[in-house]
């Protein structure tokens, strides 16, 4: 496994995207772990919490938008309670998704989903958003 | 007369010793000696309550020697023989009974054994004790001026504090300049104050101080005497210019036609032939070196005979064609003078490792250099104004990686230590990088960033949060070129891969060690120091300025690598320690020390032979050994090594010695 940096991810344009969606420095983490560590489903996940800010921080966001780990986080915010130093980690996570979301791709064709009329909307919503990566 | 009514004091330290040491029975089986005339036990013999209890005993039973049964007499001989003095028992009737370290700690398992090994401890104790004497503190005179080795931040501070007090000084610099490594640096963490505009201040009060006697481009070369006495030869290494004509104008490095590597830029820079420090310099005077100066490496190789002068050749003399004042005369003028002073400071400051001493992180080529050396590039004063040049070829780098643990942390390829202050240094280069290029990209290759000073954390936080620094963890494990740049193999070992970088120059943090020139001076001052070149403390905790040798302290990152405001302190507190040693006008000293019965003593020589401290001398005319008291330390070798038992320690007499180990080494 090697990874060559090419650019310093300061410059990177996705890495400042995701910055300027999450309002979150993310050079600021330290890699102290705890969001990790608290985090009630980083067992399912394949990049730990902690690893996600250290993957933003060497402009790797092609691992990142390739990863589970964004759409198996439950948004309930405890690392960004944990955080030391007050990263919201929750809204960087979502902002990782956005920037996947934001490509447009269409995964489930709604007009192709049967008994699409007896299915409650939010269902549907909840479909995209789940099935997009 | 050997004592009768010794007192015996047991102390439990809590449950240190009695947790093990059954106490009540060994103060039951001392007391039933004849010559014990009282013997107890305490919780604390150390706390008030406990010394009371002797000097109350001392009375009470007329006791005529004490044993004090505890912990090892570094920590509280002392007190309990001040507890006897206040009793009226001369001190030197006080013997401590080391049963924590010997028989507690040690026996933790069996305390049967570790009881009945107490017990051993406390007779063989009392059999040395009642062949004591009372003895008297011996009093030597003491020299009111004190000598102070290395002219760094912590040399002048500790220069500073001792002159203002009124005691004269000597400060020893090697280099030209005081200043020392501080001088160099671009802007100090974690402040960013600039060290020349912090610094100069205080050269310059050394400079002028009426009680500051300052010798720079000097080397101690030779210590002899004691604490309170040492006479000290110096060397005034030669600068072929008359410094007291010299008013550092400048005009004859204008004119030299030879150029060097300068010491001060650490090779950043070049210099003339005849130089001057720095812009600077204190004192700010020329000075030739003789290995590039074209008249002296003429005139030496006619004096060798290599070349024969032809006539009517003029050989370079520029710089004194030029000089108003005719300062320059060609002429060696290495001095040495003696100097008496009754304490020595020593801070003699580090040295880096080389980066070519690293040549798989790159260190062979021009554009991999050391911390110190960019520190230099960073500098405002220095050769780049403060804009970082590649020395190859004078590029403005558009990125640079800074390696961290170059040589620390890692015995194999340096030295087993964390050099310290690198994390700290590296992280303000980095800042610094930022501030002079804005947009340059600044890799930070780390294993663990260690920030513990105070406003570390903080600073390392703020080059994170809004300097633009990458940090990357794991130590990089090779440089190497690719065309134009330098290929930085590094790990990260938090997403557990390589990572690569191409960068136009990299700054290695190499391991910081002891001034290579200081085993040589600590042998002439006889101080221990370590493979490293750092100088040996008394007590790591307790005594980190204090060295064995009475008068004479260290300071600064002499005795280890520290940050400048460290270094400082201990300026400060060596001053305060050389300053109280002379406050007295005489000094005191332990009797404890080797004397000669001239009645037995042939005069054969053996024991001057093993004594380290150069304290016997054979009278030439009774001879019979003789022993300077203010030089012997009491260590016993002569006695040890003398055929008659003429030469023995005070208090530690052959008889008294022998009859102690005969109890210890009684069938268990
Ligand atoms: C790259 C780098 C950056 C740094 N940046 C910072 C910083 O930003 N902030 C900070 O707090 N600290 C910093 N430091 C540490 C700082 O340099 C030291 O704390 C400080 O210089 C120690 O002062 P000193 O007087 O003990 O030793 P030194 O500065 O080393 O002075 C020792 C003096 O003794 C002289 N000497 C040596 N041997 C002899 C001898 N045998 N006889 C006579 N004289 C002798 C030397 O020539 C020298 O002048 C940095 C260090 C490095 C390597
Ligand atoms: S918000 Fe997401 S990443 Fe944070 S603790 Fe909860 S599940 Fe884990
Ligand atoms: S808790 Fe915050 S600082 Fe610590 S690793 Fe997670 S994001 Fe970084
Ligand atoms: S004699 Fe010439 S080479 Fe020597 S220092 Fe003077 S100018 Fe320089
Ligand atoms: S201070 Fe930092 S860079 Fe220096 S040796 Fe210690 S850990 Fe390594």
């Amino acid at each position: 496994m090697k990874y060559t940096i090419t650019k310093d991810p300061h410059e990177d344009e996705r890495v400042q995207k995701i910055i300027e969606i999450s309002g979150q420095n993310i050079f600021s983490c330290y890699q102290c772990g705890r969001c990790s560590s608290g985090c009630p489903m980083a067992e399912f996940m394949d990049v730990l919490p902690n690893q996600v800010f250290m993957f933003l921080q060497e402009g790797d966001v092609d691992t990142l938008l390739n990863a589970k780990t964004p759409w198996i986080c439950a948004a309930c915010f405890t690392c960004t309670v944990r955080c030391p130093v007050g990263l919201d980690l929750a809204a960087v996570m979502e902002a990782i998704r956005e920037l996947q979301l934001r490509k447009n791709y269409d995964y489930v064709d709604p007009y192709k989903v049967e008994e699409r009329e007896e299915l409650p909307p939010i269902a549907m919503v909840s479909n995209f958003r789940k099935f997009t990566p | 007369m050997a004592m009768k009514r010794i007192g015996v004091f047991i102390c439990h330290c809590g449950r240190n010793i009695a947790g093990t040491v059954d106490v009540k029975r060994v103060a039951e089986e001392i007391g039933k000696r004849e010559d014990v005339a009282f013997s107890t036990t305490y919780v604390f013999m150390c706390s008030q309550p406990g010394q009371k209890l002797i000097e109350d005993s001392i009375k009470k039973y007329n006791l005529d020697g004490v044993v004090v049964a505890n912990c090892s007499p570094t920590l509280h001989e002392k007190t309990m023989r001040n507890a006897a003095a206040r009793a009226g028992l001369n001190p030197y009737r006080v013997e401590i009974a080391n049963i924590r370290e010997w028989a507690a700690w040690p026996h933790e398992d069996n305390p049967e054994a570790a009881t009945r090994k107490a017990i051993r401890i406390i007779n063989a104790t009392i059999e040395k004790l009642k062949a004591n004497a009372s003895l008297e503190p011996i009093e030597v005179p003491v020299t009111r001026r004190v000598l102070v080795i290395g002219g760094g931040v912590a040399g002048m501070q500790a220069a500073l504090d001792i002159a203002d007090s009124g005691i004269e000084t000597i400060l020893v610099e090697k280099e030209p300049s005081i200043g020392g490594n501080m001088f160099r640096l671009s802007e100090t963490f974690p402040t960013l104050d600039c060290p020349q505009c912090i610094l100069t201040p205080k050269m310059n009060d050394v400079g002028g101080h009426p009680n500051i006697k300052l010798y720079t481009y000097s080397e101690v070369e030779d210590v002899e005497g004691f604490m309170g006495n040492f006479k000290v030869k110096i060397k005034k290494k030669a600068t072929y210019v008359d410094w007291d004509k010299c008013t550092g104008c400048g005009e004859c490095l204008r004119v030299c036609p030879a150029h060097v590597d300068s010491e001060f830029d650490l090779k950043m820079a070049k210099r003339t032939s005849i130089y001057i420090a720095n812009e600077q310099a204190v004192p700010l005077k020329a000075l030739i070196d003789e290995n590039s100066c074209i008249r002296l490496q003429f005139e030496k190789k006619v004096k060798e005979g290599k070349i024969k002068p032809k006539k009517n050749v003029k050989i370079c003399s520029k710089c004194a064609d030029v000089c108003e004042p005719n300062a320059i005369h060609f002429q060696n003028n290495e001095e040495i003078v003696e100097e008496e002073v009754g304490s020595i400071i020593v801070a003699t400051g580090y040295e880096v490792m080389p980066a070519e001493a690293f040549p798989e992180l790159g260190g062979k080529y021009p554009d991999v250099i050391t911390a110190l050396q960019f520190e230099r590039l960073l500098a405002p004063s220095g050769p780049t104004a403060g804009i970082p040049r590649r020395p190859s070829d004078g590029k403005i780098p558009k990125s640079i990686a800074f390696v961290h643990c170059v040589g620390s942390r890692d015995p194999q390829n340096g030295v087993p230590y964390c050099s310290r202050i690198c994390c700290m240094y590296t992280i303000k280069q980095a800042m610094l990088v930022k501030h002079a290029l804005h947009d340059a990209a600044v890799y930070d290759f780390y294993i663990d960033i260690r920030s513990n000073g105070k406003g570390y954390e903080e600073f390392y936080h703020r080059a994170k949060e809004e300097y633009g620094v990458n940090f990357i963890r794991g130590k990089v494990s090779k440089v190497y070129k690719v065309g134009d740049k330098y290929r930085v193999q590094g790990v990260d070992t938090l997403t557990g891969r390589i990572v690569e970088v191409d960068v136009d120059m990299v700054v290695l943090a190499t391991a910081a060690k002891g001034s290579s020139t200081v085993k040589e001076l600590a042998k002439k001052l006889r101080i221990p120091y370590d493979e490293w070149g750092w100088l040996k403390e008394t007590h790591l905790k307790l005594k980190p300025l204090e060295t064995p040798v009475g008068g004479v302290f260290i300071a600064g990152a002499a005795q280890f690598i520290k940050d400048i405001t460290d270094s400082v302190s201990q300026g400060s507190g060596a001053a305060a320690k050389a300053m109280a040693l002379l406050s007295k006008p005489q000094l005191e000293k332990e009797p404890l020390l080797a004397k000669v019965d001239p009645e037995i003593c042939a005069g054969c020589g053996r024991c001057k032979d093993q004594c380290a401290y150069d304290a016997i001398t054979i009278d030439p005319i009774r001879h019979v050994s003789v022993v300077n008291e203010a030089l012997c330390e009491g260590c016993g070798a002569c006695s040890a090594n003398c055929p008659t038992t003429a030469i023995q320690v005070v208090n530690f007499k052959k008889g008294q010695v022998v009859r102690a180990v005969d109890v210890l080494a009684e069938v268990f």
